[in-house]
């Protein structure tokens, strides 16, 4: 159970960036660690580490492609080539080193799906895949850049963990959990800054779904993944003003799901809807269904709520979560509508 | 020239000819395999194994190990074969290539056979592994004189893949890997020539990112081929004139033949995915001396 952030409770949340926390993270991190390595796909503005030579005291960069510091090795710039990125980092953990990489999701997972299912998955190094810039909150760059595929194409790889934190919070614990786990792992990061939820306190394990807001008389459960969480709170506040009492579950980790809170939660209400920021084909609603059949738990109604099989477009974030249902009102009106109709 | 001697060429010779042997075996008894590209690579494997790598058999997570990725998976049966020379698998394992339970799988799976660096098949990927692990080598880790080789093949460059990775070899001045091309001319459907043309600069993504390149010029020829190794390592004042230097990785171009050593699949494109028979494989075997078989 989240205790959530006080702020966010009282409708003033602060908003903040996921992937550039993550990347303050990161940093920490390397310069802490022996063995943490990260590889950009010339993408390392995606988490806000463009100015490594700046970070570091450095201002040699340009000068010379041939780095003398410890540090400084520990910062590796590939180019646009994302086949050879993870391919790299294959090789970089083989020699016992834990490689991040970083790119935008479209590109990595996007482009060089099978030399992580071979090089990485079925040769099961502990690779960390970093996808930024996920989701419709891409915004005017357009449908080529707002990757909704990457749950789909990671989850089925064997072997690999999917991580979708849901606030800046959530992303920065990411980072140290993932050096922790010994396995391939992806992590996807929206673009935009989002509200934050949780506080430090809150629990983070790979694995582990959270019960971000009970109620004991809840019909709905409420399913949710990344961008979509801090939604999905929102939703449950103003579908109980009407008098419609939901259980939310924020899930952190879409592979292995954490399929005991999940199911109890499920097993308590009668109708449980999934929303998340991708198509909802291959994504976290169609593994929540996928439980559900598998189990005793039979909801008397069940929605996937994303993206139906549609690219995005150019615009706003709010436009775009808007058009393709996803914002706070939509989503409000979907359930209501689900809840009165046979 | 090498400081190799005749008595050592000659032992790694007869080193090539069992491995040779037992691959002809091993793809027949499968029943399926790549005869072509494993027999054209199998002088180059005894001369890393046999001549230049450093490592211990009975060890293959030895921390001090040279390394060898082969890029290009579909020749495995040459590297099974070599690793059970060397001592490294047992050589009475090489008969369950392909076959369920086996740690000799069609491709080579590095979780299921230790020995193996990594897990390859589909092609291009094996080269950016291997720049990784240099990288790590040469930036990472505390001093060493660890070196890496990759083996790929010519139609292996037809990946992108094999071009990212060039650049960033070159890039970070791997001088700590060494490629090792088998040249031989040929791919699955047709030539290399004819499938994806390489107008007559076969190699030319490496060179173009400041590796150093050589030839072997018998890529089938144990003596040819170490000189080319021993070569690479050093760089002679008219080398060092145009261009050439210790701090850039390596490219090693083998004129090979596929199929070598066995009449009638040398230079045959249609040997590069097709098992002999048994009876064949018989025949095969008498011609390569192999009296135990005949």
């Amino acid at each position: 159970m989240y205790k959530l952030d006080n702020n966010f409770i009282k409708g003033h949340p602060r908003t903040e960036s996921l992937r550039y926390k993550f990347g303050d993270a990161l940093f920490d991190e390397i310069l802490n660690q022996d063995n943490v390595v990260v590889i950009f796909a010339d993408l390392s503005s995606a988490i806000g580490l463009n100015d490594i030579p700046g970070r570091l005291g450095h201002n040699d960069l340009g000068k010379s492609v041939r780095h003398t510091t410890r540090e400084f090795n520990r910062f590796i710039e590939v180019g646009v080539a994302e086949q050879n990125l993870v391919g790299v980092a294959s090789g970089l953990a083989h020699m016992g080193q834990i490689p991040f990489t970083v790119s935008y999701a479209a590109f990595s997972p996007g482009r060089n799906w099978e030399q992580i299912r071979t090089s990485i998955c079925l040769n099961n190094q502990p690779v960390k895949i970093v996808g930024s810039h996920a989701g419709l909150n891409v915004g005017p760059d357009g449908a080529s850049h707002q990757m909704l595929e990457d749950i789909a194409l990671m989850q089925v790889l064997p072997n690999m963990v999917v991580l979708s934190p849901g606030d800046a919070i959530e992303a920065k614990k990411m980072v140290k959990l993932m050096i922790n786990d010994p396995r391939p792992n992806y992590i996807r990061l929206p673009r935009a800054s989002l509200p934050t939820f949780s506080t430090p306190n809150d629990p983070l394990e790979i694995g582990k779904a959270y019960l971000v807001r009970q109620d004991d008389n809840a019909m709905v459960t409420i399913i949710s993944t990344g961008s979509m969480t801090g939604n999905a709170l929102l939703v449950s506040g103003q579908l109980f003003k009407q008098g419609i009492a939901c259980e939310v579950i924020h899930v952190p980790t879409i592979k292995p799901l954490d399929k005991e809170t999940i199911l109890s939660s499920c097993g308590r209400t009668k109708i449980t809807i999934t929303i998340e920021e991708h198509q909802v084909n291959g994504g976290l609603g169609s593994s929540i269904a996928s439980l559900i059949l598998s189990s005793d738990v039979r909801p008397t109604k069940f929605k996937m709520i994303g993206v139906n099989d549609q690219f995005g477009q150019s615009g706003t974030m709010d436009e775009l979560w808007r058009h393709y249902g996803l914002d706070v009102d939509s989503i409000t009106n979907s359930i209501r509508h689900l809840l009165t109709s046979n | 020239m090498s400081n190799r001697t005749p008595e050592q060429i000659k032992t790694i010779e007869q080193h090539a000819l069992n491995i040779r042997r037992n691959v002809i075996k091993m793809i027949a008894t499968a029943g399926s395999g790549h005869p072509a590209g494993s027999l054209s690579i199998v002088d180059a494997l005894a001369c890393l194994y046999f001549g230049v790598m450093r490592y211990d058999p009975h060890n293959p997570n030895d921390p001090n190990r040279d390394i060898l990725v082969l890029s290009n998976g579909h020749v495995c049966p040459a590297l099974y074969a070599t690793m059970a020379e060397a001592g490294i698998i047992p050589e009475s394992e090489l008969m369950t290539l392909r076959r369920f339970g086996s740690r000799l799988q069609g491709h080579p799976e590095r979780t299921k056979l230790p020995g193996l660096e990594t897990t390859s098949g589909p092609l291009g990927e094996g080269l950016s592994q291997a720049a990784g692990m240099a990288y790590a080598l040469k930036y990472l880790m505390p001093t060493n004189d660890r070196h890496v080789y990759c083996i790929i093949s010519d139609g292996e460059l037809n990946e992108g893949n094999i071009d990212e990775a060039a650049k960033f070899a070159g890039k970070y001045q791997l001088s700590n890997l060494t490629v090792l091309l088998d040249r031989n001319g040929i791919q699955l459907s047709g030539t290399t020539e004819n499938i994806l043309p390489n107008f007559g600069r076969c190699g030319i993504q490496f060179t173009a990112h400041n590796w150093d390149n050589f030839f072997a010029f018998s890529g089938n020829n144990v003596a040819c081929i170490l000189d080319a190794i021993d070569e690479s390592k050093r760089r002679t004042p008219e080398q060092l004139k145009h261009g050439f230097s210790l701090d850039h990785p390596r490219l090693i171009q083998l004129h090979t033949t596929p199929g070598k050593g066995v009449d009638f699949m040398e230079n045959d494109y249609n040997w590069h995915g097709k098992a002999p028979s048994l009876d064949d494989a018989k025949h095969i075997l008498a011609k390569l001396g192999d009296k135990k078989h005949v």
